[in-house]
């Protein structure tokens, strides 16, 4: 093949121009180092302490230096240039600090409470304030697990449909209910909760259960679902559907046998993050969900407990052992929405097939 | 079947605005504008009560002010910083962790805010009394400053960075490369390439994130809940140990509310419904419009 040749490996590096050369990395390295010396001093003789102390001062010093550097070498709108781009970063760091946080804590303190029983038993004899040997959280995996199909089941018709008559039909209102669906995804999630108990529970005999609860949360389901789909609805080729035309097809053998199994994955895709966004919903729950500390396998009566739930009542009881299982509760969450997160990207990045 | 999102707006908004109407109607424009919130069964077993909502409404709009003063500046630095400084390989990883932030349960960053940043918060609050304490709205009548509508709109603050990220970013990446590389060819600097292209650029497209943040911001709950302390009662010292947020104090009350107050309660619902409604639909629209303008 000619090819090998070119693949080979060539003697000859190759030059990038951009790429700064050793002799100007000294510098600037030389002046990150000088910040930190520096940044240490300084706290360790003025009455300034503390992590902040040492974030703000380090900010001050590096960026000072470079736009120092900067000045020397190359004059005044360089030097400006460099401050904008510490800033830039130093406002990036800011931002992603939380997300670190929030991971670390949830791992280091979720991991206490976890044993294996914790996902083989239920609360009903156990309470919040049990050594943390006791008890689980079977029932909120299970009731978690019925919120997601009874979710799913009731938003997934809805949503394609709305996103199909967006993309495929085009009709006159697509404007209008584009609109409508994105005034959807704002409503707050509490809003969804109180609604629900409005309409069915608050005048009538209905008692909160797995139901009501799905029925809150697919309302905060189908505004994402729908956009999603809607995205990898626009994706499909337009070939395809004039092909699936001129074979005489109609728009509605087109959009069934070929539009929808060719954006398959992406609609899966969508299902998965409108599952991820309701998942860790707590607020819905609180006035549909009603309470249960032992499995229910029935969801159209009787309390259920969800993950959320867990979390929110250990929060609630306030002690220390109820705060330990609270965070052992939010990591179980927190990896069902990373895997949700992880299969949803896995999907998404595949490409739509065409057989 | 593509009209069931406007049936169920006109649900929400009908069923809310129908069983809270007594609200409404027995306390008038005192259901915006009071800040007492009472339910008392007097003497003759009859219930009195008094609804308002003028403390809950001010410390939502307060507290999510705070949460778009320190977001919005960090979330654009961090959308120009993965748009136009990020080597490709890290912006890839930082842009999957904004999605992934985006679907962080409330909830923990409830519990994160209670137990990890309260403390942090409370210490900043001190350094902020101390140096700028002079500045009316960061005063404090007594030096409490647990559970604080400073404390709520940082947690807040965190929770909208990456929807506003997302948003800006997007935006920011649509910047025609022939004025980027205009710019560039006529000597500017990287910033001078962003201050003369990219911000113009990209303002309207900003704007709409901050204001999706917002909507965002107005409606949370959880996380509220856990870090703040409602208490009915205007508080407009930032710093201080109380505050309001509708969302919250509804869960609040809810639990032991009489059926009058849980009218209430929906009236309230009602109120956060239109607010969120209102906000996201100028935010979608300055969103669109900045989208379109840019292809």
């Amino acid at each position: 093949m000619t090819t090998a040749s070119i693949t080979a490996k060539s003697p000859v590096a190759p030059r990038k121009p951009w790429k700064a050369t050793k002799a100007e990395l000294i510098p600037v390295v030389g002046a990150l180092a000088l910040a930190a010396f520096l940044d240490v001093v300084v706290v360790a003789v003025t009455p300034m302490k503390g992590k902040l102390a040492y974030a703000l001062l380090f900010f001050i010093f590096a960026a000072g230096l470079q736009m120092a550097l900067k000045w020397r070498n190359l004059g005044r709108r360089a030097a400006i240039d460099s401050l904008a781009g510490s800033v830039a970063i130093a406002g990036a760091a800011i931002a992603f600090t939380p997300v670190l946080s929030l991971l670390a804590t949830t791992v280091i303190k979720g991991a206490k409470g976890l044993y294996p029983g914790f996902f083989i038993h239920d609360m009903s004899v156990a309470n919040y304030q049990s050594p943390l040997n006791q008890g689980g959280v079977v029932q909120a995996i299970v009731g978690t697990l019925y919120l997601i199909v009874l979710a799913t089941a009731i938003s997934l018709p809805l949503s394609v449909l709305t996103a199909l008559y967006l993309t495929e039909i085009r009709g006159k209102a697509s404007g209008f209910i584009q609109f409508l669906v994105q005034a959807m995804s704002g409503i707050p999630s509490v809003v969804a909760g109180i609604f629900i108990y409005s309409a069915l529970l608050l005048t009538t005999s209905l008692r909160g259960s797995t139901i009501m609860a799905a029925l809150a949360l697919a309302i905060l389901m189908i505004p994402t679902v729908t956009r999603t789909a809607q995205e990898v609805l626009l994706l499909v080729p337009e070939d395809l559907r004039e092909a699936g035309l001129a074979l005489g097809a109609t728009q509605w053998k087109t959009v069934a046998t070929i539009v929808v199994p060719a954006a398959r994955n992406g609609l899966i895709t969508a299902v998965i993050l409108g599952v991820a966004r309701i998942a860790g919903e707590t607020a819905p729950l609180l006035f549909t969900l009603g309470v249960s500390n032992k499995i229910n396998w029935n969801p159209f009566s009787g309390g259920q407990s969800a993950l959320p739930y867990y979390v929110w009542s250990g929060l609630g009881d306030g002690t220390e052992l109820g705060i330990d299982r609270a965070w052992s509760g939010i990591l179980v969450l927190l990896m069902l929405v990373l895997t949700l997160f992880v299969v949803a990207r896995i999907f998404g990045t595949r490409k739509v097939k065409i057989k | 079947m593509s009209y069931s999102s406007l049936l169920i707006l006109a649900a929400i908004g009908g069923f809310l605005a129908f069983r809270g109407f007594g609200a409404f109607k027995e306390n008038g424009l005192g259901f915006i504008t009071h800040a007492e919130w009472s339910s008392l069964v007097g003497d003759n077993g009859k219930e009195i009560s008094s609804f308002g909502l003028g403390a809950m409404i001010t410390g939502t709009l307060i507290i999510s002010s705070i949460a778009l003063v320190i977001g919005v500046p960090l979330s654009v630095l961090t959308a120009l910083y993965l748009t136009f400084y990020a080597p490709e390989r890290l912006r890839r990883l930082l842009v999957t962790v904004v999605d992934l932030m985006a679907s962080f349960p409330s909830i923990l960053y409830g519990i994160w805010g209670f137990i990890v940043l309260s403390p942090m918060a409370t210490y900043w609050a001190k350094l902020i009394f101390k140096y700028l304490g002079w500045i009316p709205f960061l005063s404090v009548p007594t030096p409490a400053f647990d559970r604080s509508p400073f404390l709520a709109g940082i947690v807040l603050s965190i929770m909208i960075i990456p929807i506003v990220t997302s948003v800006s970013r997007e935006i920011f990446a649509q910047t025609p490369l022939e004025r980027i590389q205009a710019a560039y060819a006529l000597g500017a600097t990287r910033w001078g390439m962003i201050r003369a292209v990219a911000l113009p650029f990209g303002a309207s497209g900003v704007v709409g994130g901050a204001m999706l943040g917002l909507g965002r911001a107005l409606g949370e709950t959880v996380a509220v809940y856990s870090v703040l302390n409602i208490v009915f009662k205007i508080n407009w010292h930032v710093l201080y140990g109380y505050g309001g947020n509708i969302a919250s104090m509804i869960v609040q009350k809810f639990g032991e509310a009489s059926f009058t107050e849980k009218k209430a309660l929906l009236a309230a619902g009602f109120v956060l419904f239109v607010m969120t409604l209102l906000v996201n639909m100028v935010a979608n629209t300055v969103v669109s419009r900045a989208v379109k303008s840019g292809k």
